[in-house]
């Protein structure tokens, strides 16, 4: 349906990046993003001071992958320790000292342990801003004054323009049913 | 039945009264979530502080260049100029290192291992407990360095290609130490970070100043709360508290490797980890009461950081406390029962010997002044606190020095015996260190949120949306694996 829109209304729209609502309190905007999800938009976000129990739900997002990829690192890690600690003693520069085993497991364990968690605190603190696609110093909701709030009271939800379903007119009636105190025209 | 009166007419920033049928109000004074912004970021955003800042500031920074100028003479001329002698080769460079890196440990046992068993208390002073914690890490981290002599080649401790084309003896515990320090410091300023840049950015939108919003704005990467990224954040958060946990456990009982695996009588014992991990978070905590209990009253912050919050960290206190003079105990009990005489000596020599007078010093610290912690006008009274807190650090160093020093003076050769005496050197660089730390604490407080606001926010009854389950907000908690999976597959297109 919003599909048969021709281009030439995509044209129009282009330097729209998208509809900004502001409400006052959490609970109004779980409300609407629970609408949001259910209308079928599939190209928006809320922004919130904090992370609001429910949201996850409430926005339909998918779990992340982010575990996995941390899991991957430290086992990296694992092996980088492991091998290292055996080229470097027993292959590259093999010495005895009291009598010790060359290579030993007990021995090498607390470095091993420690290369695992650097490596996968690594990949968590670099896959996290990576995949938010940070560090990102501009952004079309910047330009909004109101949506400096954000960061401290107020609570916002975006209607991009690049969805499927927008249309400007329709959804900025859409936009001012969900029940916001303020809709603004964010532009690219 | 005159309860509910005193309930009535008691000062209303007291919270400490324990309820069970709800949960302790976690925030006071009636703030919602614009006055708690205003609130902490007033504290960065006043153009000058007040004049005790200046006044802490320049004593501070003065300790610290001369801690520079202590080290710049060490290195000048050798480590002749401390008070090191043939059978102490072990002095003040080793205790201070383990009394700083124990400092760390409470910073990260309260925003990890708080986190990860919901302690919702931690929110208000996490930020400064991990602040803390780095400083005290960076602290730490001098000692080592500069006590190796010919500090040019200190690269020597990692293994990078050098030109003796020698590697590093991975089977000693001197080396897992640098392994487990440089973990633990990169770890905690991750993890530190990351939870900082929520309040950052709410800095740069607050900021009047085109430099103060490029500057917070740099360092706040661009966040802009979005929930898609809160989504991966609190995951990545509740990741690394998980990582940390068990690394803090692990810094210590490496650092206690320094002297368990070594043969020296009173240091080669299996209590060590134990021991040391609970002394460090006792010390820690002393320590971070030490800073909060004065910050929370000069910056007005004690509808924030509350009596209930300090109370509960005087529980900790006296639980750990409790378990690091029970360490005592069990460490004379193996002396005497292990049968070994060269142990039982030296553990007699500790009380009665050339070095009674420290070893006492940290027992009425460590084992006698946290125990006034039960009583419940003692817990929560900050002026006491303060002061018992004092004891703890005092002790806890002492400790450091009991451990180091008893057992190397008087080895298994009474020939070999010498009484160690530190040198000024040694004493300026560690009142230096200290100057350091301040300094950091000072200018933390000047320009960075020393409140994790989002997360505050998430504790107060007004983030609370209704007909969810859980009575209060609940920070990092929304990881819901099954929930929000059936919730993506119902809107799957």
């Amino acid at each position: 349906m919003s599909a048969a829109t021709p281009s030439a209304a995509q044209a129009a729209d282009r330097a729209i990046y998208g509809l900004l609502v502001e409400f006052e309190h959490p609970e109004g905007l779980v409300e609407a993003c629970r609408r949001v999800r259910d209308e079928g938009f599939e190209r928006w976000d809320a922004y919130t001071p904090f992370p609001i129990h429910g949201m996850d739900r409430a926005m339909g997002i998918r779990e992340t992958r982010l575990p996995k990829l941390i899991l991957l690192g430290g086992l990296t890690g694992l092996a980088i320790a492991l091998l290292m600690q055996w080229w470097m003693n027993a292959v590259d520069y093999p010495f005895l000292i009291s009598g010790k085993p060359l290579f030993g497991l007990p021995a090498n364990i607390p470095v091993t342990f420690e290369l695992t968690v650097l490596c996968s605190a690594l990949t968590a603190f670099f896959g996290l801003w990576g995949r938010n696609g940070m560090p990102r110093l501009y952004h079309p909701v910047f330009k909004s004054r109101r949506f400096r709030r954000a960061t401290a009271d107020r609570f916002f939800l975006v209607l991009e323009a690049s969805d499927r379903r927008f249309d400007l007119r329709r959804t900025q009636e859409f936009a001012a049913s969900l029940g916001g105190v303020h809709v603004q025209q964010l532009e690219e | 039945m005159s309860t509910p009166m005193q309930t009535m007419v008691v000062d209303p920033l007291d919270n400490t009264a324990e309820d069970p049928t709800r949960p302790t109000p976690l925030v006071l004074g009636g703030h919602d979530f614009t006055s708690l912004t205003d609130k902490v970021c007033g504290i960065a955003e006043t153009p000058r502080p007040p004049r005790a800042w200046y006044i802490a500031f320049a004593v501070t920074s003065s300790l610290t260049v001369m801690m520079f100028a202590m080290i710049a003479y060490l290195i000048f001329k050798g480590i002749g100029v401390w008070g090191l002698n043939n059978p102490v080769g072990w002095g003040w460079a080793i205790i201070n290192f383990v009394f700083w890196v124990g400092i760390g440990h409470a910073g990260t046992l309260i925003s990890a291992i708080l986190f990860l068993l919901r302690q919702k208390w931690r929110t208000s002073i996490n930020r400064f407990a991990e602040a803390m914690t780095i400083f005290a890490v960076i602290c730490a981290g001098i000692f080592p360095a500069i006590h190796v002599g010919r500090i040019w080649v200190v690269y020597w401790l990692f293994p990078v290609p050098n030109y003796q084309a020698m590697w590093p003896n991975f089977r000693s515990p001197l080396l897992w130490d640098v392994f487990a320090v440089g973990t633990y410091a990169t770890v905690s300023l991750l993890f530190w970070y990351t939870g900082m840049v929520p309040d950052l950015a709410t800095l740069r939108d607050r900021a009047t100043k085109k430099s103060r919003a490029i500057l917070y704005g740099i360092f706040a990467l661009g966040w802009r709360g979005s929930h898609r990224h809160w989504h991966r954040y609190e995951k990545v958060y509740l990741i690394l508290a998980g990582l940390a946990t068990p690394l803090v456990l692990s810094v210590h009982s490496v650092v206690s490797f320094d002297f368990a695996v070594s043969q020296i009588p009173g240091w080669h014992t299996t209590i060590f980890p134990p021991y040391f991990v609970a002394g460090a978070i006792f010390s820690g905590f002393a320590m971070v009461g030490t800073l909060l209990v004065p910050a929370r009253k000069w910056f007005g912050l004690g509808e924030l950081i509350t009596l209930h919050h300090l109370e509960n960290m005087n529980k900790i206190i006296l639980a750990t406390g409790s378990m690091v003079g029970f360490a005592y105990a069990t460490e004379f009990f193996i002396a005497w029962y292990g049968g070994n005489p060269n142990e039982a000596f030296a553990f007699v020599n500790r009380a009665f010997g050339p070095y009674a007078w420290a070893y006492w010093i940290m027992v009425s610290c460590n084992v006698i002044a946290p125990q006034f912690f039960w009583f419940k006008k003692i817990r929560t009274n900050t002026l006491v606190m303060w002061i018992l807190y004092i004891f703890v650090n005092i002790g806890m160093w002492f400790e450091r020095f009991v451990i180091t020093v008893t057992s190397l003076s008087r080895d298994f050769l009474p020939s070999s015996w010498d009484y160690y005496k530190p040198t000024a050197v040694d004493v300026l660089t560690f009142l230096g260190s200290f100057g350091l730390f301040f300094t950091l604490v000072l200018l933390f407080i000047r320009y960075l949120p020393i409140v994790a606001m989002a997360e505050v926010k998430t504790v107060m009854p007004a983030a609370h949306v209704h007909g969810e389950a859980r009575p209060v907000g609940d920070y990092h908690g929304d990881i819901d694996g099954g929930g929000t999976t059936r919730a993506s597959k119902e809107v799957a297109p």
